[in-house]
């Protein structure tokens, strides 16, 4: 007599790299779900949880943070090895997060500054997303990501089916719960038409502009929005500023920002 | 019924013969939607008196401009369309559309069934009135009727008011919807002005709107109300500058789809689709299944918009992949092909797409630049070259 086979829950993995731990903490302020989650995987890495870890293959990694060091490149290359889908979450992991300002300045004279002993610090001159190394099956954007957004992509790598994670812009969410637009109604600058959807609008609800924590929507007309940021009174290095915050490293906000951080020249 | 109600009776009310509005309506279980200033602007909530609506609030609007300002005066309606319509309270933002649950093997559906009481549309202008028609026949015109529109539209009420302050964005005389309106509603208000305050001309259009004027007060409207209405709608008509084409922009467009001038809204088209949003005749939604992790599975349906990319997504990508391909797709729908589809046009003149397009772009603007420039077409097509 043979015992009944077990059919383990799939294993999940949660990776840190360049960040602050905010997205990965996302997973724990499931309060409501959290127990659904953890009757739904086996979690076998996920050192904010617990010191115990398994070895992998893994089923689903989810990745948080940037690449910054020539370690970084080689622990992600493994975890990629290991993983069968890898997940990225969060601004650093995406587009490089905030520490990509370092990009559009000297590494060697910030730590010559920062550091007593410079010599010590091994980093690279760039903050990189995690795509630029290694292949990624989906990314999940936001500085921090939105926790239901993010059970939405565990539900989906569990079942099997593409994840209903939006590609549009911020406005959509604010017509859709009722939020007056603080541009076209109060001037006041906002990076919602250029930015990807999954807030809920947050800001705007709040009688804030959009800073862009979720990075650049699937259509990104950053120069139009600019000219626009312009004509209802921002300054040229208030615009810069603005593309130059947590997503500074995405290719569309960071060309904005360089045509604006000068007050002569771009458009 | 309605042979026996009597409805060329009119009346002049106060303010407190719109209140008295109000409570019937509230009485006979409406909820009572109605403008109101929030966050800058007027929107619609739920009110219970007048002292919930704009009073002495006036707003100024241009191309990617909306403002408010308030002075003193007593009027409740002096100010145009703001962002939002009643198409919001017909055609949700977002809802389920069912959900499964499931028990050992069995699996059950579940459709969630209207539950809100019907709605009272307080204040809705003449251009949201003719909007209303014009989704009529898109959610509830065809074989097989939108169960959550129709649920919804059939059982409300509308208080129209007609339009004496309209936006320098408004071209509803151009659509041929405003800013007055003699049908399509229970019951119509003209704000007038008096030396005691505004008065209201009400008038009835249909069988229940007979029956709740009854119950608000007032006199008999007399041939000198009338004249005050009449002068308040030329005075409206006066002010609105703005002119679209509306007799030759359906073949216009439908003859320009290579023209020059979609590329020059693309490059400042934000493709953000607040237009459509803030359109009270735009439609599209995205139907979408997720699952949860304990294994119910639901559907949802959310507004689209024609701007988004994964709106055209089939399985090799998006058919609408450029700005000037996406923005062509809206405006000749609203305006050529939603004839051909919908037997009118799909825009009203409310003005909302030019106010709320972060950038100023401006339909009417758009149009009148194809038209001056009729049969264009942009060099590399000219010259037997590929469009993209």
């Amino acid at each position: 007599m043979s015992l009944p086979t077990v059919v383990s829950r799939p294993t999940l993995a949660v990776w840190k790299f360049a960040s602050c731990d905010g997205c990965q903490l996302s997973l724990l302020d499931c309060e409501d779900e959290l127990l659904a989650v953890v009757g739904a995987v086996q979690i076998a890495h996920f050192t904010e949880l617990s010191r115990a870890v398994q070895e992998g293959p893994f089923d689903v990694s989810l990745v948080e943070g940037s690449i910054t060091t020539a370690d970084d490149i080689e622990r992600i290359r493994a975890i990629r090895q290991a993983s069968s889908l890898l997940v990225t979450i969060g601004a650093c992991a995406t587009s490089g997060g905030i520490q990509a300002l370092r990009n559009y300045a000297d590494v060697g004279e910030y730590t010559a500054t920062v550091y007593a002993h410079p010599e010590y610090i091994s980093t690279l001159a760039k903050s990189t997303p995690i795509s630029e190394h290694v292949p990624v099956d989906f990314e999940l954007r936001g500085c921090p990501i939105d926790r239901h957004q993010l059970l939405e992509v565990i539900t989906a790598c569990l079942t099997g089916r593409r994840p209903v994670i939006p590609g549009h812009s911020v406005c959509q969410e604010c017509k859709g719960r009722g939020t007056v637009c603080v541009l076209v109604a109060h001037g006041t600058p906002c990076l919602g038409p250029v930015t990807r959807a999954g807030c809920g609008a947050l800001c705007p609800a709040v009688d804030r502009g959009c800073y862009g924590c979720f990075g650049p929507a699937d259509t990104a007309n950053t120069s139009s929005l600019a000219r626009q940021l312009i004509t209802v009174g921002t300054s040229r290095a208030d615009v810069s500023r603005l593309f130059r915050t947590f997503n500074a490293g995405s290719p569309a906000f960071r060309e904005e920002s360089l045509t604006y951080d000068s007050p002569e020249t771009g458009r | 019924m309605l042979s026996h109600m009597d409805l060329s009776a009119s009346l002049i009310v106060d303010r407190a013969g719109l209140d008295g509005l109000l409570g019937a309506l509230a009485a006979r279980g409406y909820r009572t939607i109605g403008p109101v200033v929030r966050d800058g602007a007027v929107v619609q909530r739920q009110v219970s008196s007048t002292g919930d609506l704009p009073q002495g609030w006036h707003d100024e609007q241009a191309p990617g401009h909306y403002r408010l300002h308030h002075d003193d005066d007593s009027s409740l309606f002096a100010w145009a369309v703001g962002p939002e319509s009643p198409k919001s309270e017909f055609y949700p933002a977002r809802s389920l559309v069912w959900r499964t649950s499931s028990t050992g093997d069995v699996v059950t559906l579940e459709q969630p069934q209207q539950e809100s009481a019907p709605a009272a549309l307080i204040g809705s202008r003449p251009c949201e009135l003719a909007a209303m028609r014009v989704l009529d026949r898109v959610f509830a015109g065809g074989e097989i009727p939108d169960p959550c529109y129709r649920d919804r539209r059939e059982g409300s009420f509308v208080v129209v008011a007609e339009c004496g302050t309209p936006a320098a964005t408004c071209f509803c005389t151009s659509m041929g919807t405003g800013p007055g309106v003699e049908d399509g509603y229970d019951l119509a208000l003209t704000e007038l002005t008096s030396p005691d305050g505004p008065r209201y001309l009400v008038r009835v259009g249909s069988a229940r709107g007979a029956e709740v004027i009854a119950e608000m007060g007032g006199s008999p409207a007399q041939p000198a109300d009338f004249a005050s209405r009449d002068a308040v709608l030329e005075n409206a008509a006066r002010r609105i500058e703005r002119k679209l084409d509306a007799g030759n922009v359906r073949q216009l467009l439908a003859s320009n789809l290579e023209h020059p001038r979609w590329d020059d809204v693309a490059s400042r088209c934000l493709a953000c689709g607040n237009c459509t949003l803030v359109c009270p005749t735009c439609f599209c939604g995205a139907v979408s299944d997720t699952t949860t992790v304990d294994g119910a599975v639901e559907r949802h349906r959310r507004w689209d918009t024609c701007f988004d990319l994964a709106h055209s997504l089939v399985h090799t990508g998006p058919v609408r992949a450029t700005t000037w391909s996406r923005y062509r797709q809206w405006l000749t729908h609203k305006l050529s092909t939603w004839h051909d589809q919908f037997g009118t046009s799909g825009c009203v003149g409310c003005g909302r797409c030019i106010a709320w397009c972060p950038v100023g772009i401006d339909i009417t603007v758009e149009v009148a630049a194809i038209a001056a420039s009729d049969g264009a077409v942009p060099v590399h097509i000219e010259s037997g070259g590929d469009r993209s």
